[in-house]
């Protein structure tokens, strides 16, 4: 998803960002304490049409006087390297090392530091950190050396072209001075701003495309990481909740007697909707919230289950929608072809069940409000708990922290407005701490989508017609309301159009179908977790109905993309693609380019007689042009696609008489050690600009499993997750 | 009731039930937050501490069982042999990426060292599927739990 992305070819697709480049200015300023400081500008993507109108700096890159430098950091860190990748491009042309980067997080301002790859939002998502700050802050890092070395240049009244930069300090080798840039920052702070600073030559990348060492790991591993839920503001207290279990009820009726009487229970709040103990610990909120007797009005959405969700949508199906993607004439393709191939899929609800539990802790006093949160979005956190505690923005300090998984969760902020609820009613600080259930059964959940897809193939099996229609809910709409236009938005349909094979004739629609009473949001690889598992599942079927070899099938379609092909040509090579397997075990193939990613899986799975599926390797090859950290690039893939078997073979949220069925770990299972393949990344290296990495293995795991379950079985699922049941073997 | 316990070697008074779980006592009495909550049922591992030597889910062990036994959490467990090495190991490979889960699934590793020098496959299943990551790391784990065997 690229909210600003122009309509056009895959292989012109990654033009988007080195057309910022031309829009960058750069300011400098004394910084306070004496030091140089740059503030870059970036006009807003969705601004493109607007003049050059005052520079909203979007990053700060901070000299200070000792030498450190400090990146205040726009993104935040949830597990995808970002601390270490983000300031390796400023080290890398600043000529530091990455150690002498110290990082702050950025505080809620759009102004300063709007994610110009999501449409001016304050947000860490889509995969698409390294990618919009890969030109903006490499450029802030070379003309902050420039002005360093023209500062030190000038002290020694020497050409600045005589000048190297090494480890912080510039030196002038004829002369053999050098300075530490420390010294220089308050002259370099006076010095004209260059207009045009040429960056470094990939040849003379000296930090980029080394395995760097991430820098919050040591934290990690002691106990001294400091997550939202371990903040502890002086006389804090802990309170856990319970929100109404069908979505929109309202508490009736609270006998809070028995609560009230459990050791460390000091309060319970009522709320329209949720009822909260506020005690001296967890322990004894949870032992108060389960000695409270909550009567609940259950509301409008009482009856709902996902049967009639799922109803809805595949009738929706049957009718028309927003044309996404129309390519050639598909009627009259289908009208000539040899075969006709039709198959529906629904993928389900997910829940994102990020390890540290939903938590946000508020301190509202009469003049202001403090919160303390791990948050993807912290602008609009910031936002909501204003409006919450109807107090001006400038009476709100938001304090974000280390998120303890992400996976899209927290890019909401219902969190933070229940906390604010919450403590509206507390003297002092408090901490809301989900319970895992409520973290479960409140979750804004990866949507319910259903799909209606037919091809018409020629005489040689290949495609002629391809036409999808799916059904679901726009979470882009909620979020970003002016994303949506003329009934689609670019994140639900990404991995459905576009895609990177050569299909003469195609028609792709989407139905805006939103699901009644429950809340849906971005979910780990978002739009194209459902629509890579269609297509991919799609074209398998059709090289099966072709009687071919899915690999040979797609790579027969892919002359017009070589980057895609190669990708799937390594994997297939590296997988042993085509070697003979034992029975009830096959191999997948899917391929795709999302996220400005090329990736192909191979999933090598081993299929019961009880229908239980193990995966036993997979083998990734991917081209995300230049890569930063070649660790995280592993690191990433091997973590996405662990998330996209879990969804596969697990991943369910079901509704029953309106409230979900799933609690805790044991009905809402996740892989496991004893369940998790060894997974090898293979990496094509060029010099194109940086793709996303942190999601795109988790929306092309997931029809390598079930291609790899259709080659080891003859079962076809077309509905997630898998089905053992479906897979038993027939005796 | 008050309670006496022995964590990482010094040992506090706490005031709470006796039901309270050892998890909270940690975390909200005695402000070591290194010790995660995950699930509150024993299902993920997320809170797991050594209980003389032995891991153990916090979230679900009751403040008044432990009587005199040592505790060891995350914070100190880098004392010990085993967890000095299994720390280095996960430094050396790059294990965490949130990190949220890695407090207990280095606890449950060191414990596991502790008391097998050389885990198989097969006792790495074993002491480790009880410990949900859900960032996946698991593949890199097994492998740092493999160098800290060898390390000694």
């Amino acid at each position: 998803m690229i909210l600003d992305r122009p309509r056009a070819a895959p292989a012109a697709r990654s033009s988007a960002v080195s057309d910022l480049s031309r829009r960058r200015f750069l300011q400098a300023g004394a910084a306070a304490g004496g030091g140089l400081m740059l503030s870059m500008s970036l006009p807003l993507a969705t601004r493109e049409t607007q003049a050059a109108d005052g520079f909203a700096p979007n990053a700060f890159i901070r000299v200070e006087a000792d030498g450190q430098i400090v990146l205040t950091m726009p993104y935040v860190e949830m597990g995808q390297g970002t601390y270490t990748s983000i300031p390796m491009l400023i080290a890398e042309e600043l000529d530091v090392d990455l150690n002498q980067v110290r990082l702050e997080h950025a505080p809620p301002n759009e102004k300063l530091y709007g994610n110009p790859l999501l449409g001016g939002i304050q947000a860490t998502g889509n995969s698409n950190a390294v990618r919009a700050a890969w030109q903006p802050l490499r450029q802030a890092g070379a003309t902050a050396r420039a002005m360093l070395v023209a500062a030190a240049a000038a002290r020694w009244n020497v050409d600045p072209a005589a000048c190297r930069t090494q480890g912080g300090e510039v030196h002038h080798p004829p002369s053999g001075r050098r300075i530490k840039y420390g010294e220089l920052a308050a002259d370099a702070a006076r010095m004209p701003v260059p207009a045009n600073v040429a960056l470094k030559r990939p040849q003379d990348f000296r930090l980029i495309g080394t395995a760097a060492k991430r820098l919050d790991t040591p934290a990690k591993v002691n106990g001294t990481a400091v997550y939202g839920i371990d903040v502890r503001p002086p006389g804090v207290k802990i309170a856990t909740l319970a929100q109404s279990p069908s979505f929109g009820g309202r508490v009736k009726s609270v006998d809070d007697t028995a609560a009230k009487a459990v050791k460390g229970v000091r309060q319970i709040v009522r709320l329209d909707d949720a009822v909260a103990v506020v005690a001296d610990h967890m322990g004894a909120a949870k032992k108060g919230l389960a000695a409270l007797v909550i009567e609940w009005d259950d509301g409008p959405h009482a009856k709902l289950d996902t049967d009639a969700i799922a109803a809805e949508l595949e009738q929706a199906t049957l009718g028309a929608g927003a044309v996404a993607e129309n390519i050639g004439d598909v009627e009259r393709a289908m009208a000539g072809a040899v075969t006709k191939v039709e198959a529906t899929y629904q993928v389900p609800f997910l829940a994102h069940a990020t390890m540290e539990p939903m938590n946000c802790t508020v301190h509202v006093r009469r003049d202001g409000c403090e919160i303390w949160v791990g948050s993807q979005a912290v602008a609009r956190v910031h936002a909501a708990a204003a409006k919450t505690a109807g107090l001006p923005l400038d009476k709100v300090v938001v304090h974000n922290h280390l998120i303890g998984g992400g996976f899209g969760r927290r890019l909401e902020a219902d969190g933070v407005i229940r906390a604010v609820q919450i403590a509206q009613h507390v003297d002092g600080p408090v901490k809301v701490v989900w319970t895992r259930e409520e973290d479960i059964q409140h979750d804004m959940y990866r949507p319910y989508w259903f799909d209606r897809l037919s091809a018409g193939l020629d005489a040689k099996g290949m495609p002629v017609a391809w036409n999808n229609r799916f059904a679901g809910s726009s979470v882009l709409a909620r979020w970003a309301p002016p994303t949506f236009n003329n009934g689609l938005d670019p994140d639900t349909t990404e991995g459905a159009i576009d895609l990177v094979y050569a299909l003469p004739n195609m028609h792709v629609e989407y139905v805006r179908v939103e699901p009644p009473g429950i809340p849906t949001a971005f979910w780990r690889s978002v739009g194209p977790s459902h629509n890579v598992f269609v297509t991919e599942s799609f074209m398998d079927e059709l090289a099966a109905a072709a009687k071919q070899d899915p690999v040979a099938y797609r790579l027969a379609l892919l002359d017009k993309t070589p980057r895609a092909k190669a990708v799937l040509a390594l994997a297939a090579e590296k997988a042993g693609w085509g070697q003979p397997l034992p029975p009830r075990v096959g191999r997948g193939v899917s391929l795709q380019f999302v996220f400005a990613t090329y990736m192909a899986h191979v999933a090598e799975v081993e299929v019961s007689k009880d229908g239980a599926v193990k995966v036993r390797r997979v083998v990734c090859a991917l081209d995300c042009g230049t890569v930063v950290n070649p660790d995280t690039v592993q690191a990433q893939v091997q973590s996405a696609v662990i998330f996209g078997i879990t969804a596969a073979l697990h991943g369910e949220i079901t509704l029953k008489n309106g409230r979900v069925e799933q609690a805790n770990f044991d009905t809402y299972q996740m892989l496991r050690m004893n369940e998790a393949p060894a997974v090898e990344v293979h990496v094509i290296q060029n010099s194109e600009p940086p793709g996303g990495m942190g999601e795109a293995g988790t929306s092309a795991i997931v029809p390598a499993v079930t291609n790899a379950i259709f080659a080891a079985t003859g079962k076809r699922l077309r509905r997630l997750p898998v089905d053992p049941k479906a897979l038993r073997q027939p005796a | 009731m008050a309670f006496s316990i022995k964590v990482n070697g010094r040992t506090h008074g706490v005031d709470v039930d006796g039901d309270t779980p050892l998890l909270w006592v940690l975390r909200d009495v005695l402000g070591m937050t290194g010790t995660k909550f995950g699930c509150g049922m024993a299902l993920c591992g997320a809170c797991t501490v050594h209980v003389d030597g032995v891991a153990t889910r916090s979230c679900v062990t009751p403040v008044d069982s432990i009587g005199n036994s040592e505790i060891t959490t995350i914070e100190a467990v880098g004392a010990t042999a085993a967890g000095a090495r299994i720390q280095k190991a996960w430094l050396d490979r790059e294990v965490v990426q949130c990190g949220y889960c890695q407090s207990g699934q280095i606890m449950s590793a060191a414990a596991l060292l502790a008391s097998n020098a050389r885990p198989t496959d097969a006792d790495i299943d074993d002491a480790m599927s009880g410990n949900i990551c859900r960032c996946g790391t698991y593949s890199r784990i097994r492998d740092a739990i493999k160098q800290a065997a060898q390390s000694t």
